[in-house]
């Protein structure tokens, strides 16, 4: 058991050291796209084993439940750190072409290990503290690799990125330390288990308010999100796609982990304010993307919106809305990973990602046109892709607990991100390339070519697998959702069989 | 003490705030110390404060005997100081950088990465 879910956990580490060792060589880049394969080979182990016996759960170093650090996984868990191998290794191989060799000298591949072991981690502790070192675990990773090649774009995002996601981080901080004073536990499940019996549940609130700002500014939710699109267009591609599938959802998940796990005492009050701040924050990110007009611009405040559509989930609180957003977080992660890795390759042919300056992608590059077809319209919401289904989902619990307002306004979202996407459509593929430069895929190296391309039809793939068959999906989801919202099991399992 | 210790936390805080909102990112980071601070005393005065009580255990016991210093926040607030210091590092490297590229600390001058629509014309 204990071995099951701590492999995924060292892997990236241990890749990360031979990648660093191996920096000045080919042998680096290739560690890493092995140390990656490895690591979905485990974190498919880790899923069999949740499938089979519902939630898991190890102590490490021996110490029993509440005193020592736990590993937990459960059915959230396990899919995310699935998808979290599936992204890596996705871009592992798109990075053997995108990132030059400067950037391997300075540790990309390194860093980039640390970063999956950071996310990995965050998704399998069950310890709140042990939580907060994770994120700076990837947070300090994310900073190095954000301003990798030391850029003036990149250090002027770096510092706003690098600000406001050390004060969060100091909030989330201060929240773990007002919470054990309450409870005198750091366990996630004990904790869930304490928190009813302390006296002043008006300073339970105010904890869950901080903790709700402190996750909310790493997810990038209204009103706090003013970093993400001030710092995600600045690194190289391999690197903002990894961001825009992996970081924020952290953020997401941690929300989620802790307002079904442990903040649900006070529902009426907290998910209120996460209902609204799900709505604003579709609202704002779509509008800040149609004003845009660069496609890694445009992409990154679609995160923002699409953040909004997961934290409606939650908020509904309901199974069939938890549900929702745990398909949302997962279709997400693969569909906006792609749309940035399409970009990077859009700019290797078309010669920027400034929508004034390139075109004529459709006509001499229609492979791309296809590829960068399948995730957009996903992200839109097209039947029958998987972003259809997300939305459809999330739509269909809000309708059911008459939440009229907040379905109008998904839909009304979603109808935006369908304008925002036929402008990179009509701009970058389908208008000429106003230099009159042919943007063909054939001015690619063959070697290349395979590098940048298979990870992106392998996802697209993924797109349509989900888009065509969503049933054992959503299923999946349904089940994930149950888990969620009555979390017995988790802290029976958690803690030993003692309650 | 939980007193003293809840009022220096205060005027940290206050400080801190004081200094981040300065336009000058130096003293951005000066302030973002001190409030990293402020949330070390919060850890650690949430353990409750005993003065003068090792968490020793006697030879042959199982367990302290009586009211001792909790020993769990000593240790969380160490890593935390650990992690603050290693990101206050990264943090003055980057302003550091910043200076010596965009020749600016003012952060009302960075405009690069997200430039104002008057500069882009």
């Amino acid at each position: 058991m204990t071995w099951t879910l701590a492999t995924p956990l060292v892997l990236p580490f241990l890749t990360a050291v031979l990648a660093f060792l191996a920096r000045y060589g080919a042998a680096g880049r290739w560690f890493s796209v092995a140390g990656n394969a490895v690591l979905l080979g485990a974190s498919i182990l880790l899923m069999v084993r949740v499938l089979d016996q519902g939630v898991i759960a190890a102590q490490m170093g021996g110490w029993s439940a509440p005193f020592g650090i736990t590993l937990v996984a459960d059915y959230l868990s396990a899919v995310m750190v699935v998808i979290t191998a599936i992204t890596a290794l996705a871009v592992s191989v798109y990075a053997l072409t995108d990132i030059d060799e400067r950037k391997e000298h300075l540790g990309y591949h390194a860093l980039f290990n640390i970063l999956i072991g950071g996310v990995v981690g965050a998704f399998l502790t069950g310890d709140l503290f042990n939580l907060y070192v994770w994120f700076e675990v990837m947070l300090i990773s994310s900073f190095g690799l954000l301003i990798l090649g030391g850029n003036k774009d990149q250090i002027d995002g770096g510092i706003k990125y690098v600000t406001l996601n050390l004060i969060s981080t100091i909030l989330f901080l201060s929240g773990i330390g007002l919470l054990y004073g309450m409870t005198g536990t750091l366990n996630m499940a004990d904790i869930a288990r304490t928190l009813d019996t302390v006296e002043n549940q008006g300073l339970v609130t105010v904890v869950a308010m901080m903790f709700m700002v402190a996750f909310g500014v790493k997810a990038a939710v209204f009103p706090l999100f003013f970093w993400l699109p001030a710092a995600y267009h600045t690194p190289a591609f391999s690197v903002s796609a990894v961001f825009a599938g992996l970081l924020t959802k952290v953020g997401v998940y941690a929300l989620i982990r802790m307002f079904t796990l442990v903040f649900d005492g006070d529902i009426g009050f907290t998910h209120q304010i996460l209902l609204w701040v799900a709505g604003l924050t579709m609202v704002t990110g779509v509008l800040g993307a149609a004003a845009q007009n660069d496609i890694r611009k445009i992409l990154s405040f679609h995160i923002v919106s699409q953040i909004g559509y997961m934290i409606m989930g939650l908020a509904l609180l309901t199974p069939l809305a938890v549900a929702g957003a745990v398909f949302y977080l997962v279709h997400h992660i693969i569909v906006k990973a792609n749309l940035f890795l399409i970009a990077g390759v859009a700019e290797r042919t078309a010669g920027s990602t400034d929508l004034n300056r390139i075109g004529g992608l459709y006509k001499s590059a229609p492979l791309l046109a296809c590829l960068f077809f399948i995730p957009a319209f996903s992200l839109a919401g097209f039947p029958p892709l998987s972003g259809f289904w997300a939305k459809y989902v999330l739509v269909a619990a809000a309708i059911e607990n008459q939440g009229w307002i907040i379905a109008a306004v998904a839909l009304l979202v979603g109808l935006l991100t369908i304008f925002s996407m036929t402008k990179i459509w009509a701009e970058a593929f389908w208008k000429p390339h106003p230099e009159g430069v042919d943007p063909t895929l054939n001015q690619l190296t063959p070697q290349a070519r395979r590098h940048l391309l298979i990870p992106i039809a392998a996802l697209a793939a993924m797109t349509l697998v989900i888009g065509f068959s969503p049933e054992p999906f959503v299923t999946f989801a349904k089940d994930a959702a149950a888990q969620l919202l009555d979390p017995t099991a988790y802290i029976t399992t958690v803690l030993g069989g003692e309650t | 003490m939980e007193a003293l210790l809840a009022i220096t936390i205060g005027v940290l805080v206050a400080t801190s705030v004081y200094l981040m909102l300065a336009r000058n990112v130096l003293r951005f980071i000066f302030g973002l110390v001190l409030i990293s601070n402020a949330a070390n005393l919060i850890i650690f005065v949430s353990g409750r404060l005993t003065s003068g009580a090792p968490p020793l255990i006697a030879e042959g016991a199982e367990g302290p005997v009586g009211d001792v210093a909790n020993a769990l926040p000593q240790a969380l607030v160490l890593t935390a100081i650990v992690i603050g210091f290693g990101l206050f590092a990264f943090a003055l490297v980057l302003m550091f950088r910043a200076y010596s590229t965009l020749g600016t600390l003012y952060s009302d001058d960075m405009r690069i990465a997200e430039p104002r629509t008057e500069d882009t014309k």
